[in-house]
């Protein structure tokens, strides 16, 4: 990388997040005004919109070639009060926990203590939902059932299309205006709130226009202080494209860029959207000015490398918005999961790479920061070579790609019931959500702890870690005389609970719809502007609300050890687990034993566990599939944790599979950690029994030491490994390439790392398998491959 | 072919990606009629299963047993252009059972390599020839005595089956260990050169420098580990044999 994109991205790697006020404060003072009370809500949010976008700080980092800041700064984050309004103990939280901290100054503190706690207590959405949830719903958040998205971010869950590619905000205000103009208030009951939500939206698509326009006087201001001749052509330049963009569709790839830019900043300043905002498959939407401008000479590959790589450092200066409570031990992390996709298929399904996909891969390696995060749409039909080149990254140790199966997306998609243009036109988005850009709203309401079912099924339905009655009274555990009655008992509990959440969504999903309208991002997804609907109140042409289940490994594991060893092999009875799980295993370590060490477990294609693996499965799927939600769509299921499966550990007492109380569960589709023993094939083998199909996504980590990939035959068998699990219609896969770190780590705690393969010479083994002297022998092999 | 017929098995091993074309299974074999002294694997040597301190090597399986592990993978297999691996220990020390498997496999469609020092009688060759697609075929030294020190048997019947596989135009990867001081000795690299040159048919020669890896399970099985003061090759000195196999127009790789 040059000398300039070096500086932005130390500066960026350098930055501390912080929160800013910024943004709450010119919130407060909108709501204040006397306007904010003569207009109508959607009216009353892109008012609000335009007035942080007038009169926010304006920030142009040195040397930047993109510009466009959230906060007054680089990683200065604002809140988001009219979603959640922090209390001063969150701040002072925020500020000094020792994982994912915020730094607030002291001032700041006081002001939102003096003038943005007392306008919104009471209002914000995070009040408004624990007021409207019922008392069952509380108690099973609190038990730690299920998380909700909601409660301190807004739904977002989506992605762009090629809309801005082709119109600027002149031509989206046009289409606004025609939308207007065919109101029928004769035969439409809803044409007055349709006229209301239009009006919004052309006052929002105004505002992002005038925001760039800001940023182009604000160049030009600089002139005379540029450095440089070079420097005060870029910034002239600069200057020119924010006063064509967005205003107008993008004639190069700069503006191209610079265009999206000012939609992300204009989407995560609006409100706080899950997933920030993503520009999905970029390699596609840039490829015709790319194309356009090379062949013409106007453009070079290291300028567009250039732009690319000032780009890339725009998403790594916009943490995620400050996480609290629950919703900050479902996520604890900075990132906030914009996911860039490359490859995979046109929308006439023939294979999309190009060159400017490799150009994408080249930036991302060289790059390596946190956000964005980066992914390869796979297709049968993409070449080797892309596969190989991503693998080649990989291998580098920072996960990034991870690798998505385009085939199983669309069939997924199409399943669900888009078009094959559409579905083929989507990706991954956020973890590993499948979607439909630029034209569905397919929000993730909140973690569903199956293990927790689990657990409150074998205690007739109270929650042992409080003694209260959560869940059904089904029966004492001991009186189950097969496993199918088990199973019968678990299955009415899963119910009840999904149940609980659906209607909790329902009621979440029109809190946002009446109070939180987001008319800018509705102008962004179709069919918003044709339908006169906001994204939050089904404005899209698909609306997909999601429940995602976690840790299907452990409990898979938990009901293959009761079904082994209560039922089948009768070597441990119903009283002895149950007693042996209420003390942690403290007098009853050979029952661990046998339950850890002498039973079938999940990731080794044994079909003794996996059919279990599939039963679960099928009964979540039933039981929220297809279920309606309030947006004239549909609830689906996705099997994904990001880091529930800490949190949802941390409420669970000792369970059957022999993991000791509050310790984690297993992430994902991903085996127990340890539990797989036969290498990666008998993974791909187990995971690929679930039927992906029937999901928006499924997430499997792999495990792999850097000496695996080391030749190209360790990258070309690998390829073929990830091929053969998307021919078995695996959705997702990401390899975690390890360090001599994690090998010590593994040589310290074997029991945690007994899945970790290391090739040791001519054959590859199980680290944990390994003489000691080998093991510090590969540790010193890793370490010197490290230097 | 007999299901029911069984061997003795010290390991199946998946996502084995050195042992052969593709992703492959590779199955170990117990027993060996070789006693080399570098070996890494001396818990194959004995033909039955042995207990240690905390395990049993080895079980016997039968073909059903080993082909449903077999069979797991062939998805691996089929996109990967891989297969099945037998090695060992000597899979030929165990003929009957290896032809069943053999059989089994070419019934499946799967590829078949087979991993072996190539001491045995040219019965035995002669009958699992039609069976198997790829020799990894191990030569050691070349002087006869030499060969009978370092590995307790003459090498006159090994270079007789060589000849009577390349006669057949199967495919044949020859492997040589690069042990220091005893095969890496400048007249047996050349001899083993003029040896290769005489044959015809050889796709491939595999250089695999010696590890002390197998030092730790000599001490566990309480057997003497005659190689224990050797020390591994030097990258430099792989990379000079490796160019002199070359200079000899052989295709050579550095590694299984």
């Amino acid at each position: 990388m040059n000398e300039r994109i070096r500086q932005l991205r130390e500066q960026s790697l350098q930055a501390k997040p912080s929160i800013s006020m910024e943004r709450a404060w010119l919130l407060t003072e909108f709501y204040k005004s006397d306007i904010c009370g003569q207009v109508s809500i959607p009216v009353q949010r892109a008012l609000a919109f335009n007035h942080i976008l007038k009169t926010k700080e304006i920030c142009i980092n040195h040397g930047e070639l993109i510009v466009g800041e959230r906060g007054p700064a680089p990683k200065a984050t604002p809140t988001y009060p009219e979603v959640c309004l922090h209390s001063p103990d969150d701040l002072d939280n925020l500020n000094s926990r020792e994982k994912i901290p915020y730094h607030i100054n002291p001032n700041d503190k006081s002001f939102h203590e003096g003038e943005i706690i007392p306008f919104w207590r009471g209002k914000s959405i995070r009040q408004k939902i624990f007021r409207e949830v019922t008392d069952e719903w509380k108690a099973a958040y609190e038990a730690g059932v299920f998380t909700e998205f909601m409660e301190q971010r807004s739904p977002g869950h989506t992605v762009l299309g090629d809309k801005i590619y082709k119109k600027g905000m002149l031509e989206i205000i046009a289409d606004i205006r025609d939308s207007i103009a065919k109101l029928d208030f004769l035969k439409d009951p809803l044409a007055l709130d349709k006229r209301e939500e239009l009006k919004a939206m052309e006052i929002a698509a105004q505002a992002l226009t005038s925001f760039a326009h800001r940023y182009a006087e604000k160049l030009r201001s600089m002139l005379g202080e540029a450095d440089s001749i070079e420097r005060k052509d870029e910034l002239e330049q600069m200057a020119a494209i924010c006063e064509r963009v967005p205003a107008n569709a993008p004639q190069t790839f700069w503006e191209a860029l610079q265009y999206y830019w000012f939609v992300h900043i204009g989407v995560i300043t609006e409100l706080n959207p899950w997933d920030s905002f993503n520009p999905g498959r970029l390699d596609q939407h840039l490829y015709p000015f790319y194309r356009k401008e090379i062949d013409s000479g106007l453009l070079t590959e290291e300028k567009a490398r250039e732009l690319l790589q000032a780009f890339w450092i725009k998403f790594n200066n916009q943490p995620a918005p400050p996480k609290v409570g629950v919703t900050a031990k479902e996520s604890s992390t900075y990132t906030d999961f914009a996911l860039i996709n490359v490859g995979g298929m046109r929308e006439d399904g023939s294979d999309a790479v190009n060159e400017l996909s490799y150009l994408i891969l080249d930036v991302i390696e060289e790059m390596r920061i946190l956000q964005p995060s980066s992914m390869v749409q796979l297709s049968k039909k993409n070449p080797d070579q892309l596969i190989k080149r991503a693998i080649k990254i990989i291998k580098t140790g920072f996960g990034q790609p991870s690798i998505f199966n385009s085939d199983a997306i669309v069939q997924e998609l199409v399943r669900q019931g888009k078009t094959v243009e559409d579905a083929r036109n989507g990706g991954a988005s956020g973890c590993v959500e499948a979607g439909a850009f630029g034209t569905e709203s397919y929000i993730l309401t909140g973690y569903f702890n199956l293990s927790k079912i689990l657990e409150l099924t074998l205690n007739n339905g109270i929650d042992p870690r409080t003694g209260k009655q959560l869940g059904l009274k089904t029966g004492n555990a001991v009186n189950f005389n097969s496993f199918e009655a088990l199973m019968a008992a678990f299955k009415k509990q899963l119910d009840y609970f999904i149940d609980i959440k659906i209607e909790g969504n329902n009621i979440i999903e029109r809190i946002y719809s009446r109070y939180l309208p987001a008319p800018f991002l509705s102008i962004l997804i179709d069919d918003c502007i044709q339908n006169g609907k906001d994204y939050h109140s089904g404005g899209a042409r698909y609306n997909t609300s999601y429940i995602q289940g976690v840790g299907l490994g452990s409990i898979t594991d938990s009901l293959t050890a009761i079904k082994y060893n209560v039922f089948d092999e009768k070597r441990v009875s119903a009283e002895e687990l149950l007693n042996a799980l209420k003390d942690n295993f403290n007098n009853a370590e050979p029952i661990r034993k046998k339950l850890v060490n002498n039973t079938p477990k999940y990731g080794n294609d044994d079909d003794y566990a996996d059919a279990i693996a599939r039963e679960v499965f099928q009964l979540f799927f039933d039981a929220v599939d297809g279920r309606p939600n309030t947006r004239g769509g549909t609830h689906r299921i996705n099997l994904l944790p990001t880091t529930s499966h800490v949190y949802f550990g941390s409420v669970i007492g000792a369970m059957p599979d022999g993991r000791k109380a509050y310790e984690p569960l297993s992430e994902g589709i991903s085996p127990v950690q340890g539990a797989d023993r036969h290498g990666p094939t008998a993974v791909l083998k187990s995971a690929s029994k679930i039927d992906h199909i029937k999901t928006g996504g499924t997430l499997l980590n792999q495990k792999f030491t850097p000496q695996l990939l080391s030749d190209e035959t360790g990258i070309t068998k690998l390829a073929h490994l990830i091929r053969a699990y998307f021919r078995m219609d695996g959705h997702h896969i990401q390899f975690n390439v390890v360090t001599a770190e994690t090998l010590r780590n593994a040589q310290r705690e074997p029991e945690k790392y007994r899945d970790l393969i290391v090739r040791v010479a001519g054959y590859s083994d199980y680290f944990v398998d390994l003489s000691e002297q080998l093991q510090n022998e590969i540790i010193l092999r890793t370490e010197h491959a490290e230097v | 072919m007999n299901l029911k017929s069984s061997g003795i098995i010290f390991d199946i091993k998946k996502y084995a990606i050195h042992d052969g074309p593709g992703i492959r299974t590779t199955v170990f074999f117990k027993g060996c009629p070789m006693q080399c002294w570098w070996c890494h694997n001396p818990e194959s040597r004995e033909i039955n299963p042995q207990r240690t301190a905390n395990s049993i090597i080895g079980k016997a399986m039968s073909i059903d047993e080993v082909m449903k592990e077999i069979n797991k993978d062939a998805v691996f297999y089929d996109e990967s252009g891989g297969g099945v691996t037998f090695s060992g220990g000597e899979p030929l020390m165990q003929s009957e059972f290896l032809l069943d498997l053999l059989q089994a496999c070419k019934q499946a469609g799967i590829h078949t390599t087979i991993d072996t020092c190539g001491y045995a009688d040219k019965s035995v060759i002669q009958k699992i020839l039609p069976y198997i697609d790829l020799f990894l075929f191990d030569l050691k030294l070349i002087e006869e005595n030499d060969h009978l020190k370092y590995t307790g048997v003459s090498n006159k019947k090994i270079h007789e089956n060589l000849k009577s596989i390349l006669d057949t135009g199967r495919e044949v990867h020859i492997r040589i260990p690069i042990i220091p001081g005893i095969t890496d000795k400048t007249n047996n690299i050349d001899a083993m050169i003029a040896y290769l040159k005489s044959l015809s048919g050889i796709h491939k020669i595999n250089l695999l420098p010696y590890h002390k890896i197998g030092a730790h399970k000599y001490e566990r099985l309480g057997m003497e580990f005659k190689a224990g003061n050797i020390d591994e090759p030097a990258n430099g000195s792989m990379q000079s044999l490796k160019n002199q196999f070359e200079d000899a127009g052989f295709d050579v790789d550095i590694g299984g």
